[in-house]
């Protein structure tokens, strides 16, 4: 009897949710040894599929194979007892423990933490994994608890290791030893399914790729000889927009400053900020990269004024506004797109039009303390047009939108605002490849019409595309900003897994 | 084969008028095979429930004198939980209301001011803020939990009433009953029709619908109330005041409950007895959340349970049933409608599994 020829192989995989279809007759194939790309925007329905062979999600229809045997995973347990192991995009580990114990309450057998520290051990030696099996998980940093998670796969013996989105979180630097510890195990034998929406990691290392586009199969490749073109339209359904930029203009005056700006984090594993200086002239985009989880929240909080900090720490058109409240800094011209959408930037429960009255009520919607209907639905109206909302109208449930299109909602509203100074988290994070394009155009339009916007983002791509300084934030140190042409990726990533020259304490 | 409730992709607004009526109809079904367990006729008994009480003038007049509180402290706990603050408290701050519209009744009762009543009602109002401005100042300032707060507070404003009724607020002739001297006509509402109970304080309660949906759907305070209650870091994320959606919620829920204590007593009792309330602060409760947290709901709500209490005081004397078979039906008709509105945001669906 010959091996199959597959390792795993779906066929017809379509998956109902209420409203939306996320999976439609996907049908795909991995071989053993091999990494296979599952490429697809974000709401292409690629995570749904991966749940459904994982075990954690039902599908309606379709059968999936196993060495070439259909089989039911009713469950994660059932697909591990298989030899499926996944890493998912947001890490399931408790904070207070330690690394071992973390990998312990996964692992079925004997409770025994010293037999099972040493198998840590030994496979992270193995793989080129370093992570001590007795540390407490909250001093990791993201990269190390990526490798607790692997870890905890690895010690099930894994014949099939899902990956969803594993670099979103990751430096350049670490990417890299990711895709060692990867190869490492396609080499002895394990197939991995990828999913991400990165074609340059992709090209690098996958053998082969299914797009999904919104729900369905749009088509496979070789990554390593299909152009970035030919994998964007299978995924987005046309060519990319073009970004376009004009140049800063002349002698810019600074809008937003932050000047010794120190505090202690509210959150216990959080990072406390340490003197972050910045300036942001009108007509500029100011870009802060970074590993979420190294200040970024903190600044921000004290950027917009949801945490009050020392009057001249923070200066809006070059007057101390660190002692006001949210509201009164957005009098001032300052608007704000937080990163959690749902219950910061969007009542969850609450109407597009009423979510647009959130930050726009100045805009003459209220008269005499009572609200202009008229005014607020023109309003969401107008930013549900022009900014492509995906929505049945004014009247939608924020909770019932997509991330992306909540996104849109968001970053309209804000822009709509014509503030001279716009702060922004995570700009595109989550959103269409499409929508994500014209949210950087708008960045940019806005910046060029003189305000200054500042841009905190995880994405390098995306800051090298459109931010003219850029500077990064590690452990609550703000690096110099340098213009974009005089820095690279690989600088700025360096910067960002803290081995600078700049983080070093002065001598 | 199994059934699942799947989420609605968007509210069906059939459903909201829906709901209501599949409510009564399982009620109806449900509360049959009860009566006729216990060998009467359900259609009879179902008549005598809600038919018989609303069909003389006087029914009439005694239905909406028991609605308009409970519609009164319901507006209150309705603008409360939008604001997230749970008011159980509601039954303290009548009481609160009641005595410092009493005492003002029968200290200057007898000189026949045109300007009491008017008086007794801004006091009833400012007793019942001044109650729940405690648990208010407690939440804002030290985080203390508003429900165990509100709740505790009950008990100290019943012995409170209890204290003076039997002390300082006596009757001195009253034989040493513990109530005070009944009030002057001059401290009461006047009755809209001769040889029946309701009175203008209904008018009250109607003004109060009006603004409370003004606040609620139309004004911006409202609406920054609402989301502090909703989202509180979208709150703070809008620059809307944290403490002052707190503040409101608790404070007009004191409010309406003071008004509403001084109606009682300005009212039907014209006395201040040990005890005041038949419970109306905790049915007012019940009465918001069966109107859907909205003012013309919290009218229908308190319209029903008004009903219920006269409904099942009517079923008791009449076929003499215990009064735990009439709360029980009470029970059942809630629970109905609470259940039914799960299908307004939800559906059933029955699978077979695979």
């Amino acid at each position: 009897m010959t091996a199959p020829p597959y390792r795993l192989e779906l066929r017809g995989i379509t998956k109902r949710y209420p409203g939306i279809v996320a999976n439609d007759d996907v049908s795909l194939a991995v071989k053993p040894g091999e990494i296979h790309a599952v490429l697809g925007e974000n709401g292409a329905g690629k995570s749904t599929l991966m749940k459904i062979i994982y075990g954690a999600a039902e599908a309606d229809a379709g059968t999936i194979l196993w060495n070439g045997e259909p089989v039911t995973i009713a469950n994660p347990a059932a697909a591990r007892r298989l030899g499926i192991g996944m890493v998912y995009q947001h890490f399931s580990l408790f904070e207070s423990v330690t690394v071992v114990e973390n990998i312990a309450v996964a692992t079925p057998g004997k409770f025994d933490l010293g037999a099972l520290s040493a198998r840590v051990r030994e496979l992270s030696q193995r793989y080129g994994l370093p992570v001590d099996p007795g540390r407490l998980l909250h001093h990791l940093s993201v990269g190390e608890r990526q490798r607790v998670e692997i870890i905890r796969c690895l010690l099930q013996d894994p014949k099939l290791l899902i990956l969803d989105e594993p670099t979103s979180v990751l430096t350049p630097q670490a990417v890299r030893s990711l895709f060692a510890v990867l190869r490492k195990l396609v080499a002895e034998g394990c197939s991995i399914l990828y999913i991400s929406h990165k074609l340059d990691e992709i090209r690098e290392l996958c053998d082969s790729a299914t797009i999904l586009r919104a729900g369905r199969v749009s088509g496979t490749a070789n990554p390593r000889t299909a152009s970035n073109s030919d994998l964007a339209r299978l995924m987005v359904g046309n060519e990319l927009p073009d970004i376009h930029r004009d140049p800063v203009p002349h002698a810019p005056k600074a809008r937003l400053e932050a000047i010794g700006l120190s505090a202690k984090s509210d959150d216990p594993f959080g990072t406390d900020l340490e003197t972050v200086s910045l300036t942001v002239h009108g007509g500029e985009i100011f870009g802060i990269a970074g590993v979420s989880g190294n200040g970024q929240a903190e600044l921000l909080s004290l950027l917009s004024g949801e945490r009050p900090a020392g009057a001249d720490m923070v200066q809006l058109d070059g007057k101390p506004v660190g002692d006001l409240t949210v509201a009164a800094r957005r009098a001032r011209g300052l608007a704000f797109v937080p990163e959690e959408r749902l219950g910061r930037g969007a009542v969850p429960a609450m109407s597009l039009a009423d979510n647009t009255l959130l930050t726009a009520h100045a805009a003459g919607m209220i008269r005499r303390g009572l609200i202009d209907r008229q005014r607020v639905v023109g309003f969401a109206d107008a930013v549900i047009a022009r900014f492509g909302v995906k929505a049945t109208g004014p009247a939608a449930i924020a909770r019932s939108l997509s991330g992306g299109n909540l996104q849109k909602l968001i970053v309209g509203r804000e822009i709509s605002l014509k503030p001279h100074v716009l702060i922004v988290s995570q700009p595109t994070w989550g959103v269409d490849v499409a929508a994500a394009a014209f949210i950087r155009q708008s960045l940019i339009d806005l910046s060029r019409q003189g305000a200054a916007v500042l841009v905190i983002s995880e994405e390098l791509e995306e800051l090298f595309q459109i931010c003219d300084r850029i500077a990064v934030i590690y452990q609550g140190r703000l690096s110099p900003a340098r213009a974009r042409a005089a820095t690279n990726v690989e600088e700025v990533g360096l910067l960002m897994a803290g081995v600078g020259p700049s983080f070093r304490p002065a001598a | 084969m199994r059934i699942v409730l799947e989420p609605r992709p968007a509210p069906l607004p059939l459903m909201r008028i829906g709901a209501p009526i599949i409510a009564l109809a399982l009620t109806a079904i449900a509360s049959s095979i009860l009566f006729a367990a216990l060998g009467l006729n359900p259609v009879k008994t179902l008549r005598i429930f809600f038919i018989d009480p609303l069909s003389t003038a006087n029914g009439i007049s005694e239905w909406l004198l028991k609605a308009s509180p409970l519609i009164l402290i319901g507006l209150g706990i309705t603008i409360g939980i939008r604001a997230n603050v749970w008011n159980i408290g509601a039954e303290g701050m009548f009481t609160i209301g009641a005595i410092a519209a009493g005492w003002l009744a029968i200290t200057f009762g007898g000189g026949n001011h045109a300007w009491l009543l008017p008086a007794m009602i801004v006091a009833g109002a400012l007793g019942g803020i001044a109650w729940a401005a405690i648990p208010a100042f407690l939440k804002v300032k030290a985080n203390a939990n508003e429900i165990l707060v509100t709740l505790m507070l009950n008990y100290v404003a019943s012995l409170l009433l209890s204290y003076l009724v039997n002390g300082p607020m006596q009757d001195p002739e009253g034989m040493n009953y513990p109530q005070t001297a009944p009030f002057d006509p001059s401290a009461m509402f006047p009755p809209l029709f001769d040889g029946m109970r309701i009175n203008g304080s209904i008018f009250i309660t109607a003004i109060a619908v009006v603004l409370a949906w003004l606040f609620l759907e139309r004004s911006f305070t409202g609406f920054q109330m609402s989301v502090g209650g909703a989202a509180p870091a979208a709150a703070r994320y809008a620059g809307f005041v944290q403490s002052r959606s707190v503040w409101i919620g608790l404070l007009v829920s004191g409010a309406t409950a003071g008004l509403a204590g001084m109606m009682e007593a300005a009212g039907p009792l014209g006395q201040l007895t040990p005890v005041l309330s038949p419970g109306y602060g905790f049915a007012a409760i019940i009465v918001a959340f069966v109107g859907r947290l909205t003012p013309i709901g919290v009218v229908f709500g308190g319209l029903l349970l008004s009903l219920l209490y006269l409904g099942g005081e009517a079923v008791q004397m009449t076929l003499s049933l215990p009064a735990s078979v009439t709360r029980t039906f009470q029970g059942m008709l809630l629970f109905f409608l609470l259940a039914a509105d799960v299908l307004i945001l939800y559906r059933i669906r029955i699978r077979s599994r695979a």
